[in-house]
C-alpha cells in the first residue's frame, strides 16, 4: 500500500535526488505533509467558527454574521485581525512562565491529533500501531493547559474554573476511553487505518462500506458522544467556562492572541473529537462506492465529521447547563458502570463458542440494553429534579408579598 | 517503524511553532500601554481580597485518586483488547476477573461515598 509520504519521496527521487539522500527526501516529504495538515486545520478553524455561529443563531432564531463577505464568511477573518491588534495584557501578579505557556500548550495537543486522522485509504498522517492510545494520551495534555491557565492567572474565578476543569475532564475521560475500547476490541488493532478497513461490509465482491461499528455498538457510541461533549467543553458540560457564573472560566485574564489560541483549541478539539467518533464508529472513509471512486473517501469522511460537528452544535444550541454535582455523578454513577459492564459483556460474548453472527447479535442486544437503561435513568432523574410551576415554598414572612398584614375581620 | 515517529516529531515542531508565532505577532502588533488598573486582577470590578492561591476542598483530590486507578486500568485493557481474538481461555478468565474487580471497586467507592459531590 503506497502512502502519501512514499509518493512524495518517490517524486523527489525521480526529480534527481541522489539515492544516499533518501532519508532527507523522506524528511522533506514529512515536513510538506505536516505543514499542509496544520495549515489546513487553521483554515478549518475559521470555517468551523463561522458554521458554529450560523447554526447556533439559526437555532436561536437570529441571523448571525451576515455583513462581511458572502453570508458573513469573512467575519472570522476580521475577528482574527481585530484580535491581532489588541494589547497583550499581562496581569501583575500572574505567574509569568505558566501564563504564557498555557495557551501554547492548549493548541499543541489538538494539532497533534491530526497525525492519526484517516482521510482516505493511504492518506493518514502516519499509521501508528498505537493510534488510538496516542489519541488518548494527547487528551491529557489539554487538561494540564487549562489548569495551568487557571492557576497562573492569579484570579479567583480562573482558579475555581481551573479546578472544575480537572474534575470534569478527568471524570469524563474514563467513560470516553473505555467506549473507545469497544471498537478496538472488535477490530483487534489500534491502527486507525485498520479500524477503518474493519468497517467494510462485503456483499459478494463489492464493498458496500456500511459495516460501521455504530450499527453494532450504539451504546458505546452514545457513551462516547456524551463524554466527547464534556471533553470538548461544549454546552451541557461547559461549567468550566460558564459565561454567566465565572465570566469566562480559566481564560478570563487572557486577551488578544492568547485568548484566540484558547478559542482555536476549543473549536478544533470539538471537531477532532467528532472526527475520532467518525473513525471509530461511523466507518471513517467507508461508504457506498468508496472503493471504486477514490475521491469519495475524503468526501465521505468530511461530510460525516461535519454532520457530527453539527450535532454537537445542535446540542449546544438547545440544552441548558448542568450543575456540577449532577455532572460528576452522571459520569461516575451512570456512564462508568454502564461502559464497564458493556466491555465485560462484549468480552464474554466474543469468546462464547457460537457462530460469529449470533455473537454480533448478542453484542447489539447488550448495547441496546445499555441505551435503554441510560434513557430510563435520565428520564427518572429529570422527573425527580423538575420544579413544578407552583411555588416551591410558602413565604414565612409577609415582606415582599402583596397581602395585607392582619385580616382579623375574616 | 522509527521513521513513523519522525513524522510525529516534525508535526510536533510545527504544532509548537504555530501558536508561538501567533502570540509573538500579536505581541509585536498590539499597542503597549500598561497601567496599574489595567494590569490588576479582574474580579468584576471588585478589588481582590487576600491571596488567590488558597487551600482547596479535598473532594477534587479524591476524584483525582479514583481517576488514577481507572486510568491505569485502561492502560492494561488496551493490550488485552488487541490480542483478544488470540487469547487462551485462561487469559480471558483473567481479563474478565480484572474488569469484575474494578467494577466491584467502583461500587465500593460508591458505597463509601467517595463519589458524592457535596
Amino acid at each position: 500500500m503506497m502512502t502519501w509520504s512514499d509518493i512524495l519521496t518517490d517524486v523527489q527521487m525521480r526529480l534527481g535526488a541522489p539515492p544516499e539522500l533518501e532519508p532527507l527526501a523522506r524528511a522533506i516529504a514529512y515536513f510538506i505533509g505536516a505543514f499542509m495538515l496544520v495549515n489546513g486545520a487553521l483554515v478549518l478553524a475559521l470555517i468551523l467558527i463561522w458554521v458554529t455561529r450560523k447554526v447556533v443563531s439559526r437555532i436561536q432564531d437570529r441571523i448571525g454574521p451576515n455583513r462581511i463577505g458572502p453570508y458573513g464568511l469573512f467575519q472570522t477573518v476580521a475577528d482574527v485581525l481585530k484580535l491581532l491588534s489588541k494589547e497583550d495584557i499581562r496581569p501583575d501578579n500572574a505567574d509569568q512562565i505558566a501564563y504564557v505557556l498555557a495557551p501554547i500548550l492548549s493548541v499543541f495537543p489538538v494539532l497533534m491529533t491530526l497525525a492519526v486522522i484517516t482521510f482516505a485509504p493511504g492518506f493518514v498522517g502516519v499509521d501508528l500501531n498505537i493510534g488510538v492510545l496516542y489519541l488518548v494520551a494527547l487528551g491529557s495534555i489539554g487538561i494540564m493547559a487549562a489548569l495551568m491557565a487557571g492557576w497562573s492567572s492569579n484570579n479567583k474565578y480562573a482558579l475555581l474554573a481551573g479546578f472544575r476543569v480537572v474534575a470534569q475532564l478527568l471524570a469524563y475521560e474514563i467513560p470516553m476511553v473505555l467506549a473507545m475500547l469497544a471498537p478496538v476490541m472488535l477490530a483487534g488493532t489500534m491502527r486507525t487505518q485498520e479500524i477503518a478497513r474493519a468497517q467494510a461490509l462485503y456483499l459478494g465482491p463489492i464493498n458496500l462500506g456500511l459495516g460501521w461499528f455504530v450499527f453494532l455498538l450504539p451504546g458505546a457510541f452514545i457513551i462516547y458522544f456524551i463524554s466527547a461533549l464534556a471533553e470538548a467543553e461544549q454546552t451541557p458540560f461547559d461549567l468550566l467556562e460558564a459565561e454567566s457564573e465565572l465570566i469566562a472560566g480559566f481564560h478570563i485574564e487572557y486577551s488578544g492572541m492568547k485568548f484566540a489560541m484558547f478559542f482555536l483549541a476549543q473549536f478544533l478539539n470539538a471537531f477532532f473529537l467528532g472526527a475520532i467518533a467518525v473513525m471509530l464508529f461511523l466507518g471513517s472513509w467507508q461508504g457506498p462506492f468508496a472503493d471504486q471512486i477514490p475521491l469519495l473517501g475524503p468526501f465521505y469522511f468530511l461530510v460525516k465529521t461535519f454532520l457530527v460537528y453539527g450535532a454537537i452544535q445542535w446540542v449546544r444550541g438547545t440544552f441548558p447547563r448542568l450543575r456540577i454535582d449532577q455532572m460528576m455523578s452522571f459520569a461516575w454513577k451512570v456512564l462508568v458502570p454502564l461502559v464497564l459492564s458493556l466491555i465485560l459483556a462484549q468480552m464474554i460474548i466474543m469468546k462464547l463458542p457460537i457462530p460469529t453472527w449470533i455473537g454480533y447479535l448478542l453484542i447489539l442486544v447488550a448495547n441496546i440494553g445499555v441505551v435503554a437503561l441510560m434513557l430510563r435513568l435520565m428520564t427518572r432523574y429529570l422527573k425527580q429534579e423538575s420544579v413544578g410551576t407552583k411555588r416551591s415554598f410558602t413565604p414565612k414572612s409577609l415582606i415582599g408579598t402583596m397581602a395585607p398584614v392582619n385580616q382579623v375581620g375574616d | 517503524m522509527l521513521s513513523q515517529y519522525g513524522f510525529i516529531l516534525i508535526l510536533s515542531g510545527i504544532a509548537m511553532i504555530i501558536p508561538v508565532a501567533a502570540i509573538t505577532i500579536g505581541h509585536l502588533l498590539g499597542p503597549r500601554r500598561p497601567d496599574p488598573i489595567k494590569n490588576a486582577t479582574y474580579e468584576s470590578g471588585v478589588e481582590t481580597i487576600g491571596d488567590t492561591w488558597v487551600q482547596f476542598r479535598a473532594q477534587y483530590y479524591l476524584i483525582a485518586l479514583i481517576f488514577l486507578i481507572f486510568d491505569v486500568e485502561v492502560i492494561f485493557l488496551y493490550p488485552i483488547a488487541i490480542a483478544y481474538q488470540n487469547l487462551s481461555l485462561f487469559s480471558v478468565m483473567a481479563a474478565v476477573t480484572f474488569v469484575l474487580i474494578l467494577l466491584l471497586g467502583l461500587f465500593l467507592e460508591w458505597r463509601k461515598g467517595a463519589l458524592e459531590w457535596k
